[in-house]
């Protein structure tokens, strides 16, 4: 039988495959599903964050790691719902109104997921009214915006400004980030957080839902 | 190198141009729409910002093509144009060109990615070739492959253009890791050379960024990496909220003040990204024919 601390591995080195088959055999090996993830799966991608960090990894390490991540949460999932685990958190995604660039709005839904929030995908173009809607669905939710433009990120003050009007800014937590914006823009608006990078942006998600 | 481009630069350092976009949003462009679409629907609109930097002084002016590829217009619907667009961006810019400037198409990412199986190598070096093609059919003097973070992306990008047989430039954009001189993929400016060099490039570069400070240490170490000419497109800082309004902080004076360096640092083709303007040009170019500086060959 395979050791379920290879998921560890398998998943910090971005081996879907393997996290797979290890976490198949685990669960046949009747290694609790909540155990598997708190003690092997999100230590993981924190140690990937970390790696991250201190520019070990870039991008590509993320991705494949968010990949295996992914492939063994599918597994496990219907598992940890069974025995009751909740997610981390609730994040509602998106890339305002206007811009269509995704791959850093991606990447972050991937490495949230990956650090053990459920994550709602709204894509790109999304309206400030698409935002409210989702974030009306459960109370606690946190908002993460994406743009990748100068001129649409003045969009994100109107999804602030949407959520207050819908009275929905206390219960809601905002966070934001892409290649223009800057901590001092996110003070601007009044978002509850900003983070440059997608590791970075899991740190921040866990320090809103505390 | 390419005979063009030795041409171009054997007489000192070449003035580019600057940003488009912002240009074109100052006259009117929507907020979300396709810039490249208005090759079509503006076409005067698009002359007058290439004409706005042939008149600052430009040498070289690039086209209104950036996401001109079938993967970047498919999101505005638009995939079945990719010919029309690309053929008109580049005759437009050489009307405005004339006998003034050289036209250096546009090529930007495809916004799909690799790794991730997003695309095949195939389908993207058919998307950049199908682009690179119309770009020469109108007109164009060179193509300009720019803001590239992945390095397969671009080595594909390349050797695509290259099937026109015109001159290529390829930059990548360093705006990642601690010292922002990653691409987005971790990708350093010595294997970015390597890679461009290798997939045929007659001149590499960097553009767009985090500000025209970072580009000093970034073409210095591409200096070391490569023999081919190299190209820098600075943006003009990141935009801060003033009054609600996003705005660019650094002055042209303020940008134009690093100019010096890079030509130092062995720059032969200097303009910027987003957030300059003719104005920045104009102030680069003073420096340009002031300065006693010459490109380090």
């Amino acid at each position: 039988m395979s050791d379920p601390a290879q998921l560890y591995d398998a998943i910090l080195t971005g081996n879907a495959k393997q996290a797979e088959e290890v976490t198949n055999a685990a669960l046949a090996a009747g290694v609790n599903p909540t155990e598997l993830l708190g003690n092997y799966m999100i230590p993981a991608m924190d140690e990937v964050g970390k790696r991250f960090e201190c520019n070990e990894y870039f991008v590509p390490e993320l991705l494949i790691a968010a990949r295996a991540m992914k492939t063994a949460l599918q597994i496990l999932t219907p598992k940890l719902a069974e025995a009751g685990t909740e997610a981390a958190g609730r994040v509602v995604i998106g890339t305002v109104q206007g811009d269509l660039h995704d791959i850093g709005k991606n990447l972050v839904a991937s490495m949230l997921e990956g650090g053990g929030f459920e994550v709602v995908d709204l894509g790109v173009d999304v309206p400030a009214s698409r935002f409210v809607e989702a974030a009306q669905e459960k109370n606690g939710t946190i908002v993460a915006l994406s743009a990748l433009l100068t001129t649409t990120m003045t969009q994100m003050k109107a999804v602030i400004e949407a959520l207050e009007a819908a009275g929905l800014r206390g219960a809601t937590k905002v966070m934001v980030g892409g290649a223009p914006i800057t901590q001092q823009y996110a003070d601007e608006i009044g978002a509850d957080g900003y983070s440059d990078n997608a590791s970075a942006a899991v740190a921040l998600a866990r320090n809103l839902v505390k | 190198m390419h005979e063009s481009i030795a041409e171009l630069i054997a007489e000192g350092p070449v003035l580019t141009d600057g940003a488009w976009g912002t240009q074109m949003q100052a006259r009117g462009l929507a907020v979300g729409a396709c810039p490249d679409e208005w090759n079509l629907s503006n076409p005067q609109a698009v002359e007058e910002v290439a004409k706005a930097y042939v008149d600052a002084g430009s040498r070289v002016i690039i086209t209104n093509t950036f996401g001109a590829t079938s993967f970047c217009l498919a999101r505005h619907g638009l995939a079945d144009k990719v010919v029309q667009i690309n053929r008109a961006g580049a005759e437009i810019s050489k009307r405005a060109a004339g006998d003034r400037a050289k036209v250096f198409a546009s090529m930007g990412p495809s916004g799909v990615m690799l790794m991730m199986g997003d695309v095949t190598p195939d389908q993207l070096r058919d998307a950049f070739a199908v682009q690179a093609q119309a770009l020469a059919e109108g007109g164009a003097d060179a193509l300009v492959i720019e803001t590239m973070s992945d390095p397969a992306e671009a080595r594909i990008a390349v050797e695509a253009a290259r099937t026109t047989g015109l001159p290529v430039v390829a930059c990548m954009v360093f705006d990642s890791g601690k010292d922002h001189d990653r691409t987005m993929m971790g990708t350093t400016p010595e294997e970015a050379a390597r890679t461009l060099e290798e997939a045929g490039a007659d001149c590499i570069g960097s553009n767009c960024g985090k500000g025209i400070e970072g580009f000093l240490p970034i073409c210095r170490r591409l200096r070391e990496a490569t023999d081919r000419p190299l190209w820098i497109k600075a943006n003009a800082g990141l935009p801060k909220v003033v009054a609600g309004e996003t705005v660019y902080t650094q002055t042209p004076d303020g940008f134009a003040s690093h100019v010096p360096g890079l030509l130092e640092a062995g720059a032969s083709f200097v303009g910027g990204c987003c957030g300059t303007t003719p104005e920045f040009i104009r102030a680069v170019g003073t420096v340009l024919k002031g300065g006693s500086s010459h490109p380090v060959a």
